[in-house]
């Protein structure tokens, strides 16, 4: 075995991308559909071929001279050389942490291939949509096994195209196209930020490579000692904004505008982009980078990422618990779980329990894929039989459509931590670590996680159960085998994955971490989460007007919660009353009245001088003759009258 | 002479006629180069020698003229000097 094969995980959906854009709309729906899925199945059997080969050394090119596996193995190409110093490469990096992206990555996207067969059957623009389907997998995969900051950044920016083309895919409804561009420019600002943290990490490191930075990460960056700004040290600044980009695609707060609105887009690319791959984008950044964000000089950077995480994790579970529109619940859950691997990652210091954080927040990122990738296509069955996004059109479902019932409910016991499903061990141990750091964030975390499941089996009891409303004769039943046999495998992984022992294959320090559940902590958390599901049953279970009375008790806060807070009004009035008015107004004068109009003046002038002199121009041959002979006389004139 | 020239040249409508008139003026100035040659400077013979070459280029000159107004001709079906001023700003 050689790196071609890893490579082909690339390569295939590249070309899968290139065939079916350039020659999609010659094919048949069928056939396009069909050769996106098998490309993709290709891809993962290459991803877990690769990644099994990886953990278990079953190649020699993953492993050093001694016969232990490497920590990276790297297999770079140098793209660009400008100077002896400024090098940009392009590589193929396999870790621990790549290569479960990786196995996730292709897992994911084949389900989403499958599933959209079914979902997506009769839509116009199909073939389009299997090309953006693989340009978003080339570049999510192209994303987590750079070798460098800079083609990271690359790909970074390739999936936020790919995203924004594939969110705005019903391109002629105007919510689309709006969204569409709100999460593309969202994402872009932050990005911003991340370019001038990749500038400022590569100025004192003088290297792009993650290996050159992550393996010493104190003397790489040994010439920022002392360098300090605004209050911070330079490190911290750089690491900071590098998360600012993060932020953006994982959305924290306050950059979390996008998603909610994101899910304009077709169910399945929800699924993909917005719940499993690109949106731990940033939890992913965050990670590959560790060993620089724990080095001593940068230690507030992850404190930073901390608070922002757990206000994010609070916030979202809070407007989840109001949302009607299912995708809109399932969108703020994405953020909310995203925010705890975030935490997850800001607690984690190599002196507690061996860096726990680090190994949780991985092991949550993983299984969290599965159970929200399966949530979402549960919902996206919902959606495809009832025709609506809205929970009060459902009610009663579990009868019609018992398999969607079966997997929805795997998938909201496995977010809402009960055991034995996977979510359960992921956040036990996220749980886990954040008390090792501080009792606070602990408590805080296991509130947060009272209210996933909370709102988790609200929406479970409204769709599901509730009332009976009349469907009249289009009665809804589950999708084609297509989108059944997606929900049913993943439900499986949903329910296996936690068994599955992460610590042996993911660490922060690639040392391995036996994973033993603390009793208090699972204890506590299984407490807290029957509680909320219980509460969740007595309210929803059966129609009645006790969420109506709770609505009007608390009316103030579910007003605001329910208004998202008013980020998206704060976002306006920032960008339309103070930008556009105080900033943009004032450029846009001067630019018509001072540039444009000295240009338009010379014009002007121009234009009436020659109206002016146009009239000479007569054509009149005999007319010039006159004029020519009066000079003539004139000249002879006065050479006469100065020669006397 | 070289006043009917003129004269010719700027009153004439047609353009046979003011070519005519042209050449008029011409041969008024190699006329005049002529003489101011043979009594000024008898010795000299530029004079003589500047208007055989007026002479043969005012030949060629009025070959060029007489192909422009026979081309004119075709297109303006008029030779009328008054008319031709489509080329006018």
């Amino acid at each position: 075995m050689d790196i071609t094969m890893p490579l082909m995980i690339l390569v295939i959906p590249l070309c899968m991308f290139l065939v079916l854009g350039l020659f999609g709309n010659k094919m048949s729906h069928k056939v396009a559909g069909w050769l996106g899925t098998l490309g993709m199945g290709t891809a993962l059997v290459l991803a877990y071929t690769t990644a099994f080969n990886y953990f278990f050394s079953g190649s020699e090119l993953f492993v050093n001279a001694a016969g232990e596996r490497l920590q990276y193995a790297v297999f770079d190409y140098t793209w660009l050389e400008f100077t002896e110093n400024l090098v940009i490469k392009l590589g193929f990096l396999l870790d621990p942490i790549s290569a479960m992206m990786l196995v996730v990555i292709t897992t994911i996207s084949f389900m989403v291939h499958l599933y959209s067969l079914g979902y997506m059957h009769g839509e116009k623009g199909f073939q389009r949509y299997y090309a953006f389907l693989s340009l978003f997998s080339f570049s999510m995969l192209g994303l987590v096994v750079a070798t460098n900051i800079f083609q990271m950044y690359i790909f970074w920016e390739l999936v936020g195209a790919s995203s924004y083309l594939l969110i705005g895919f019903y391109y002629t409804k105007p919510s689309a196209v709006s969204a569409s561009k709100k999460a593309f420019i969202v994402t872009r600002f932050a990005d911003f930020g991340f370019l001038i943290g990749i500038l400022i990490l590569s100025f004192y490191s003088s290297t792009f490579d993650f290996v050159t930075m992550t393996s010493n990460p104190e003397s790489v960056f040994a010439s920022t000692q002392g360098a300090m700004f605004m209050g911070g040290s330079v490190l911290t600044w750089g690491l900071v904004l590098i998360f600012m980009g993060g932020m953006g695609k994982s959305a924290m707060m306050p950059l979390h505008i996008w998603l909610p609105d994101a899910m304009e887009g077709p169910t399945p690319v929800s699924a993909l982009i917005h719940a499993a791959t690109m949106v731990v984008a940033g939890v992913f950044l965050v990670a590959r980078m560790f060993p620089v964000y724990i080095c001593q000089e940068s230690a507030s950077a992850l404190e930073i990422i901390t608070v922002v995480g757990a206000l994010t994790a609070l916030y979202a579970a809070i407007v989840a618990c109001t949302q009607i529109d299912i995708k809109r619940v399932l969108a703020f859950s994405t953020i909310s779980q995203i925010a705890f691997m975030v935490v997850s990652l800001g607690v984690a210091r190599p002196e507690f329990h061996e860096g726990l954080g680090y190994m949780a927040s991985m092991f949550h990122l993983f299984t969290h894929a599965m159970f929200k990738a399966l949530l979402f296509l549960g919902a996206g069955a919902l959606i495809h039989a009832v025709h609506s996004n809205d929970y009060t059109s459902m009610g009663g479902l579990r009868k019609y459509m018992p398999i969607t019932h079966i997997t929805f409910l795997i998938g909201c016991l496995a977010i809402a931590g009960i055991p034995p499903f996977a979510g359960f061990f992921s956040k036990d141990e996220i749980l886990t670590a954040a008390f090792n750091n501080s009792p606070m964030w602990g408590i805080w975390m296991t509130a947060v996680a009272g209210l996933t499941a909370f709102y988790m089996f609200r929406l479970y009891y409204r769709i599901f159960w509730w009332n009976n409303p009349d469907y009249g004769h289009h009665t809804p039943h589950d999708g084609p085998w297509t989108m059944s046999l997606p929900l049913i495998i993943l439900a499986t992984i949903s329910c296996v994955a936690g068994f599955i022992p992460f610590g042996e294959f993911v660490t922060w320090n690639r040392e391995t971490y036996h994973i033993h559940l603390d009793w208090t902590v699972a204890t506590t958390s299984i407490v807290v989460a029957v509680c909320a599901i219980a509460l969740a049953t007595v309210m929803y279970r059966k129609e009645n007007t006790i969420p109506t009375k709770m609505k009007n008790a608390m009316k103030g806060l579910w007003t605001a919660a329910y208004n998202r807070f008013y980020f998206d009004e704060l976002y306006i009035f920032i960008t339309h009353k103070i930008i556009f008015n105080l900033v943009s107004r004032p450029i846009a004068w001067f630019d018509r009245h001072i540039i444009d109009g000295t240009m338009d003046s010379f014009a002007t002038m121009t234009n009436y001088a020659s109206e002016k002199i146009k009239g000479l121009q007569s054509g009149s041959v005999q007319q010039y003759v006159w004029v020519y002979l009066l000079g003539a006389l004139l000249l002879a004139g006065v050479m006469i009258v100065c020669v006397i | 002479m070289f006043c009917c020239g003129v004269y010719g040249f700027i009153t004439r409508r047609n353009m046979i006629a003011i070519l005519i008139s042209l050449e008029l003026m011409l041969n008024a100035v190699d006329i005049n180069f002529v003489v101011f040659n043979r009594f000024l400077y008898p010795e000299a013979m530029e004079g003589m020698f500047f208007t055989l070459f007026a002479i043969a280029i005012a030949a060629a000159e009025t070959a060029l003229a007489i192909a422009i107004i026979i081309n004119l001709f075709r297109v303006a079906k008029n030779i009328d000097v008054e008319d031709v001023n489509d080329m006018k700003f």
